[in-house]
């Protein structure tokens, strides 16, 4: 069995920066383990621009946006494995790694990073009625085939969900010779930001139908017809609201999973809400010496977030290495009213500062957050303007957080909605 | 092309009395009409091995359910297919369940199931605490178990080719003539020619027998639904879980699969033979079905719906004799529930009945019985690093969800009946079965199912003829 000091599994943004922050921290024994032919994660396949505006003060493609990250760790003496998987994590921090170059092989990590990103939700995981032809592609798959192989996968298409990927995607398609009829969307509202709804659909006089969802799907051997029926207030299709399109391609961009089959067997306990494991304020999950960061710990909104939570995890890691625990009694933190979950879900009394990432249930104008300590106020936050595709943050300083009195802080939101509904799984923008 | 015997239809039944048939001195011929085998009600059913406990004693149907049970575990064991002998339960959640679950361990004493015996509700929610607490009895039946039933298929198929058997893919029969006391059978392949015919085309099978003026029966085609979970919910219950039959249906079944899922269907509806679509109120009757017999399943773990269509006939039993109308031309048709189950006995049937007809087989000194198959994620640490140490293929993972590398995917498209399809391949390794559902490794499966069957990307289907999956080159046009 070898042996590193921090071994980071994911070779993406995520993973990227974590191994970064720690080495600027002094880790010197790092190994980042990507299970892809390189590193840099789905960025490698996300061509369009608008990453990196927070971040670098530019507007970047994807790959220039993990190139960025990859050139500052070719600077180190960080290692980057790819083609390599994982297999099997033990609660003792031991990994069972395979590789073409490495084969089979046992690594005993002083402490972990998980940086496995995330999946996206499937037809099965949303039971779409219908045959069972070709010409249904996940939006991220058909995005491979498009941008990193050059492969085009239909001509006429439908996309059912409108976040950020279906949106990209409708454009893509549309510069590419295909013809996009429509958009799909289950909710009264986009799950995608406002300039992709006017940059990807709008200009190309894409209809975006709201409250709609994909009821059946036609087509003997490749898909032909897709029926897209409105719903009530319940989400539950009407019947005599049909509509027929004509198409060979229906592309799914309804949701991301974070992927924590690893973190589940090495027995890491996962939030239901996030679907990722439960973090401390340093992004340590419930087994010591063990950190998460972006989309396995919860689905980011956008790529410049995911790095500065990473880069946050990679210096606890190396505090960690170095000795240094974060220690005190456990404040737990709670969802309330409107709001779908925190990250981190507990912090320690007497921590630094604390900063909360959080997604609302629904859409609000002129809200505010409010955070409570048992049923006392301590600290109000004025939103114009917030909505579930877009991930929320509010920092509570030092002497706010010194004067908790309760074991439990909750986060809620003030004001009734406008309009209403929740969504299933978030979107990630990019 | 001139066989002693044709085979038509490469499903379980085709390719177990292939299996039999090419241990003996002949030429044998099957003709599958699609572009793989195992590709009808083969690969979409409930994947049981049922006691046999169900058919009307003394029936066809109740002899080989029982005799096809029993030879199950040593002929997977032989032919290395996933097989797990888990035991079944049949629940009554009423009164009138009571007596059918009675009437049931009756007829399956009459069957000859060995082990049956009628449990308390305490007892079978001990051995199975996923099974719900309004449980009154059980139907207990110790020799029923699950199987992967396309890969038996294969693996039948497969051993049958390597006896000699020849096995001819997208060859439909579309006309049927006798002529110098042959057989002879038009495809698009062009014409093929036997004294003896085995009619095993699944739900085409009245269709066929039509072709040698033979209207005996009727294939009445009936889709029943299905849920397939993820592994996280693949250990919900330890056992096959049964229902009664009730006013709300012949009742759906919960069963792990042989993969580590768990499966919950069917429904049953009257169809035409090609419609393999689900439907949102089939789906949402067996999801309230399953529901009764075991409250916990998590739903929203679903990874897979998909819809099989059972061959059942307008008669009672299996229709297995030769034709009246057509000396030596021999049906294997409504092979329905327990088909899967009765299939090991299959090709001793097919045997005597073609020797009846007048067939002289004699058994070869030397066959082939055996067969293995490397899944990379069952092999020992030390094993796995001889496979990569021989070829690197092994160590790289294509499939994330399942873990099934590139060397497994290789090898299965140099077998004995390689898949031309993106879903071929799923069928012999597992890529894309997972909870992804090709999402990740479906593109890299393109890639090396074109690579190592020398086409372009644009040919590799997703599954049968006319399944395309990518359209032309981008404007950039593909990789280098």
């Amino acid at each position: 069995m070898t042996y590193h000091e921090l071994v980071v599994i994911g070779g993406g943004p995520a993973g990227l920066a974590a191994a970064l922050a720690a080495w600027e921290k002094g880790v010197r024994d790092i190994l980042i383990l990507e299970r892809d032919k390189e590193a840099g994660g789905i960025l490698n396949q996300c061509i369009h621009n608008g990453f990196g505006l927070h971040r670098f003060k530019e507007e970047l493609t994807g790959p220039e946006y993990a190139g960025r990250f990859i050139e500052l760790v070719k600077q180190t003496d960080v290692q980057i494995r790819v083609d390599t998987m994982v297999l099997d994590l033990s609660e003792d921090r031991v990994l069972h790694t395979v590789s073409p170059q490495h084969g089979y092989e046992a690594i005993q990590a002083g402490a972990v990073v998980l940086a496995m990103g995330c999946r996206e939700r499937t037809r099965g995981a949303i039971s779409i009625p219908g045959a069972r032809c070709s010409g249904i592609f996940t939006a991220g798959a058909a995005q491979r085939f498009m941008n990193m192989e050059g492969y085009m996968v239909g001509r006429r298409v439908v996309i059912l969900g409108s976040g950020d990927i279906g949106l990209i995607m409708a454009r893509r398609m549309t510069l590419e010779g295909a013809k996009v009829l429509a958009c799909v969307e289950l909710m009264p509202y986009s799950g995608g930001l406002t300039r992709n709804i006017v940059q990807c659909l709008n200009d190309f006089d894409i209809p975006l139908y709201l409250s709609h969802t994909v009821t059946d799907v036609r087509g003997k051997d490749r898909l032909e017809q897709v029926v897209v029926s409105k719903v009530d207030e319940k989400r539950n299709p009407i019947p005599g609201t049909e509509m027929v399109f004509d198409c060979d391609t229906l592309l799914l961009s309804v949701g991301l999973l974070p992927e924590n089959e690893l973190s589940r067997q090495a027995g890491i306990a996962i939030d239901p809400r996030t679907n990722g494991p439960v973090v401390w304020e340093n992004r340590e999950c419930s087994i010591p010496g063990v950190f998460a960061c972006g989309n396995v710990l919860h689905v980011h909104d956008l790529v410049d977030y995911v790095s500065l939570e990473s880069e946050a995890a990679g210096r606890a890691a190396a505090d960690y290495l170095h000795g240094l625990r974060s220690e005190g009694e456990e404040i737990s933190l709670k969802n309330g009213n409107g709001v779908g979950y925190t990250v981190p879900q507990r912090f320690h009394r007497g921590a630094e500062s604390l900063e909360i990432f959080f997604r609302v249930r629904n859409i609000y104008h002129n809200a505010a957050i409010r955070v409570l300590d048992g049923e006392n106020q301590i600290a109000r936050f004025k939103r114009e303007h917030m909505a579930p595709g877009e991930m929320e943050n509010i920092k509570l300083p030092k002497v706010l957080l010194d004067r908790i009195r309760s074991d439990a802080l909750t986060v809620e939101i003030e004001q009734a909605p406008v309009g209403g509904g929740v969504p299933d799984a978030p979107q990630v923008k990019g | 092309m001139n066989y002693d015997v044709l085979i038509i239809g490469c499903g379980v039944t085709g390719a177990s009395c292939a299996y039999t048939l090419a241990q003996h001195r002949l030429r044998i011929g099957i003709l599958e009409a699609s572009n793989d085998v195992a590709n009808g009600t083969t690969k979409a059913n409930s994947a049981i091995v049922h006691a046999g406990y169900d058919p009307e004693p003394g029936t066809k149907m109740a002899r080989l359910n029982v005799r096809g049970t029993a030879r199950m575990g040593e002929l997977c064991k032989r032919l290395d297919v996933p097989y797990a002998n888990i035991g079944s339960f049949v629940l009554s959640l009423s009164e009138q369940d009571d007596a059918h679950v009675k009437a049931l361990y009756e007829r399956g004493l009459a069957n000859g199931v060995p082990g049956l015996r009628v449990l308390s509700g305490e007892e079978a929610r001990a051995m199975d605490p996923g099974i719900s607490p309004e449980l009154r009895c059980a139907l207990w039946a110790p020799s029923a178990g699950i199987v992967n039933p396309w890969e038996l298929c294969l693996a039948l198929a497969e051993t049958a080719v390597r006896n000699g058997a020849e096995l001819h893919l997208s060859t439909p029969v579309t006309a049927i003539e006798r002529e110098d006391g042959l057989w002879k059978l038009r495809t698009p392949k062009g014409e093929f020619r036997a004294p003896y015919v085995l009619n095993c085309a699944g739900v085409a099978a009245d269709r066929i027998a039509a072709l040698v003026g033979d209207e005996s029966f009727r294939i009445q085609p009936t889709k029943g639904e299905y849920f397939l979970l993820d592994k996280s919910e693949g250990h919900r219950v330890e056992h096959v879980i049964f229902q009664c039959p009730s006013e709300l249906g012949k009742g759906v079944l919960v069963t792990p699969t042989v993969h580590g899922n768990l499966l919950v269907g069917p429904n049953a509806q009257r169809t035409t033979a090609d419609d393999t679509s689900n439907t949102a109120a089939g789906l949402a009757f067996v999801r309230a079905s399953a529901l009764r017999s075991v409250p916990g399943i998590n739903f929203r773990d679903n990874i897979r719906n998909f819809a099989g269509v059972r061959a059942n006939s307008d008669c009672e039993d299996f229709i297995i004799r030769e034709s009246e109308a057509a000396p030596g031309f021999i049906h294997f048709a409504g092979i329905r529930s327990p088909g899967l189950s009765a299939a090991p006995a299959f090709g001793e049937e097919a045997l005597a009945l073609l020797r009846a007809a007048g067939l002289k087989a004699e058994k070869k000194e030397n066959y082939i019985d055996s067969r293995r198959r490397i899944r990379f994620h069952e092999l020992s640490d030390a094993e796995k690093n001889e496979m990569i140490r021989k070829d690197p293929r092994w160590g790289r993972v294509i499939c994330r969800c399942e873990t099934v590398t590139e060397g497994e995917i290789a090898e299965a498209l140099h077998s004995p009946i390689p898949p031309v399809s993106v879903n071929g391949v799923k069928r012999r390794v597992g890529a894309g079965m997972g909870r992804c559902q090709g999402g990740f490794c479906g593109p890299r499966v393109q890639e090396i199912v074109a690579r190592e069957l020398g086409l372009d990307p644009t040919q590799v289907l997703m599954d049968w003829e006319g399944t395309w999956v990518l359209c032309g080159e981008t404007k950039g046009g593909a990789k280098a």
